[in-house]
């Protein structure tokens, strides 16, 4: 046999005084690392198959565990780092394309964490939110051009189809057979305490959550699974899925060995089929195709429903979103080159797209030069950490944004990026009865809520510090935002200034 | 009812479709009207004319009869029901349909049944009656294609270039003497047997009966079969990192 020459990512480190031999770690472990050798008379781990999930750690009841990374190296060299060598040898072993998961973990620049908020000294002073009124809800969809009244000077409703959302915050799509039913079940009761939205991703939508729909986003995607009548109108929008910040330009595969029960019933094809969602929507070759499913989709549901056209945050991202504007979309959902995802090919996810922070100046910008800006409203993701990221990317123009690693995190998400071994112990990204079982969606939508309502505190709070008490206030101000240590030409594609001037 | 559509906008034609009470719907001069009968059930719908795009998207049990030819995205993610078009259709004919039938009496264009999948007792069936393009079938999860070739004197199979790319569910079915070439390696293809025929002995006598055929005509001739290889086909792509 070969030797193997893979060298584990992580060392499992046991406090053998602390231990007690209860082998719950054992029993916690889909990964199998943990195992007690009777011979020995202790428990023994093989850290080959750790991910770092923390699982163990966390269940330990006497703490005798941590997860520490592993110091062997392979001889330290710059160019030749540990991971292209290790890489080189996992492929010169199987052949197979390189599949991860998450969103792109390469230290490629954060423009949030470059972008600095503005607060009101001395005149215009600040608001706080504890007894003022602030305003966090926000609508999503066509805006009217102008104002139309009747002949007795009334104003007439001509406002097309809205989604109203009393957070700027969605969960991003998720399909059922990535994440697990009760992580749906979970996402879906949080969007429907919260007053926002969440999305089905392309796996269809389990019979049990058609009550949440009024808080759904249902998607339609190449593959069209689980895509019917009953399925469009069940949601309060339809969502085409055009690419995604983890894989621009790539489609989806979910293994026949995930396409199991509920799973294969949902998507409504045959146990143990692979799904395949094709890279292209194979009736969208051009802009005009695109307005062709976007309007037999609003043909479909009489014009009830808000359609969202998401895309993922590539080089031309500005001429696309003007195209998806002009093709009749209500609103664009743009995924930055960080966005999560269950599994990718990772040098599709590490290589391909650009920031979110540069796609939505550079969309935002465009669409108002073109004075279409109105026609459609803009929701970005991939990824959005935390409540400040929200402000700056509402200040750079959003009207909302999209989370998912942030809310899969919030249900206990390690961010261990394994997803794509459907052996999630938190049993978010994964099948397995035993595991799914694990996420109790009571305690995970609560989670939900629990943060987005913390965010949403913050962000009347830094929205206060500025002077500002209504979210549409904040949209597109970027003169709240400046930019710190960047160049030039990063400032100018931002639209802001660089701090101090 | 009886609608002349003449210029009349689609959303306008449409809204009349989905609206009437009455079951029976006869639209006369259809010249391109887009959407007509998107998701809908229960309706008999006879067009005369040409339908635009998009005709009986996600239809959901009405019966269309076009009278006429059909343009691109005929039936697109139906569900359910019928579409049988007197004359040809155009490309991505029956796109990722799920349920239900389409009857071509002629042509369909590039891409005709791409994504089909079935689930259960919803087996979706495409007949197309003289060639198809390129394409067909493409990515096909489930469902039957037929491809009759009536009248092809080509001396090759009444299909394009990459028929059945990335199958891995479902039935082709291509009456023609001369085995189609250049399949994608997913693709197994071989005669049809009694048990393939009797598969689809109901589907061609429909055919038949809608156009005027003579049955024996159609169904005693020789019919090749695609099925995929795998229902797996990109198990062995990936190495976990």
């Amino acid at each position: 046999m070969a030797i193997n020459y893979s060298i584990p990512e992580f060392e499992i480190v046991r406090n053998t005084d602390r231990c007690i031999g209860c082998r719950a770690c054992e029993r916690q472990c889909a990964n199998e690392v943990h195992y007690y050798d009777p011979d020995l008379g202790k428990m023994m781990a093989d850290d080959t198959k750790c991910v770092n999930c923390h699982r163990c750690v966390s269940i330990c009841p006497t703490r005798a565990l941590k997860i520490v990374k592993n110091n062997d190296t392979l001889r330290e060299n710059a160019n030749w780092t540990s991971e292209n060598i290790l890489e080189i040898y996992k492929q010169a072993a199987t052949g197979g394309v390189l599949l991860s998961s998450m969103g792109n973990p390469k230290p490629l620049p954060v423009y949030w964490d470059k972008i600095l908020i503005n607060a009101s000294q001395v005149t215009n002073p600040p608001i706080d939110p504890l007894r003022e009124p602030m305003e966090t809800k926000t609508f999503l969809g066509k805006k009217p051009e102008k104002i139309e009244r009747d002949k007795d000077g009334k104003i007439v409703n001509n406002l097309s189809s809205q989604l109203e959302l009393q957070v700027p915050i969605m969960f991003s799509a998720m399909s059922f057979g990535s994440i697990s039913k009760n992580a749906h079940e979970s996402l879906a009761r949080a969007a429907s305490e919260l007053g926002t939205y969440y999305n089905t991703g392309e796996g269809g939508l389990h019979k049990d959550f058609y009550q949440y729909g009024p808080n759904t986003i249902v998607q339609v995607a190449s593959g069209r699974f689980g895509v019917h009548k009953e399925y469009l109108e069940a949601g309060a929008a339809i969502e085409i899925k055009m690419g995604q910040g983890a894989k621009p330009g790539i489609g989806g595969h979910l293994p026949g060995t995930k396409s199991i029960g509920e799973v294969a019933s949902t998507r409504m094809i045959p146990e143990g089929s692979d799904a395949i969602s094709p890279a292209p929507h194979h009736d969208i070759y051009s802009i005009e195709d695109l307005r062709q499913l976007v309007y037999s989709l609003k043909e479909a549901t009489e014009y009830k429903k808000p359609i969202i056209v998401k895309i993922a945050a590539v080089h031309n991202v500005a001429a696309i979103a003007s195209g998806i504007a002009r093709g009749g979309a209500d609103i664009i959902a743009i995924d930055g080159f960080r966005g999560g995802t269950g599994a990718a090919p990772t040098r599709i996810r590490d290589n391909v797209g650009i920031p979110i922070e540069l796609a939505l100046a550079s969309v935002d910008e465009r669409l108002r030069q073109e004075g279409i800006r109105g026609q459609v409203s803009i929701v970005v993701g991939g990824s959005i950490r935390n409540s400040a990221d929200v402000v700056k990317a509402i200040a750079l123009g959003a009207d909302a944004v999209y989370i998912g690693s942030a809310a899969c995190i919030a249900m206990g998400c390690h961010q261990c990026r394994s997803c794509h071994m459907a052996k999630c112990n938190w049993g978010i990204a994964t099948q397995r009865p035993d595991l799914v079982k694990r996420l109790n969606p009571d305690i995970a939508s609560k989670n939900l809520v629990n943060l987005v309502s913390a965010w949403n505190h913050e962000i009347k709070e830094i929205m206060g510090g500025m002077g500002i008490n209504s979210i549409e206030s904040l949209k597109g101000n970027r003169l709240m935002l400046r930019g710190v240590g960047l160049t030039q030409k990063e400032l100018d594609i931002l639209g802001i200034k660089h701090a101090g001037e | 009812m009886k609608i002349t559509a003449n210029l009349m906008h689609f959303k306008e034609l449409n809204e009349k479709v989905r609206n009437t009470p009455e079951k029976s719907v006869e639209i006369d001069n259809c010249i391109g009207q887009r959407y007509i009968a998107s998701g809908l059930s229960n309706k008999d719908i006879i067009i005369n004319g040409t339908p635009g795009n998009a005709l009986g998207a996600y239809l959901n049990g009405a019966n269309i009869t076009v009278y006429g030819n059909a343009q691109d995205a005929t039936g697109d993610t139906m569900n359910d029901g019928s579409i049988t078009i007197h004359g040809s259709s155009g490309d991505a004919t029956g796109y990722a349909m799920r349920g239900g039938k389409i009857f071509v009496r002629d042509n369909a264009g590039y891409r005709a049944g791409i994504h089909m999948k079935a689930y259960k007792e919803k087996i979706p069936k495409l007949v197309i009656g003289g060639a198809a393009g390129s394409f067909l079938g493409e990515y096909q999860a489930g469902g039957v294609i037929v491809v009759l070739g009536i009248n092809n004197t080509t001396g090759k199979a009444p299909v394009g270039r990459f028929c059945g790319t990335g199958m891995h569910g479902g039935k082709i079915y291509i009456r023609s003497e001369n085995e189609p070439e250049n399949l994608p390696a997913q693709v197994a293809v071989r005669k049809a047997e009694s048990e393939d025929m009797n598969e689809i002995e109901d589907l061609l006598k429909e055919y038949c009966d809608n156009f005027n055929y003579d049955p024996a005509k159609i169904i005693n001739k020789t019919f090749y079969v695609l099925t995929p290889n795998t229902k797996n086909p990109y198990k062995r792509l990936y190495t976990n990192n």
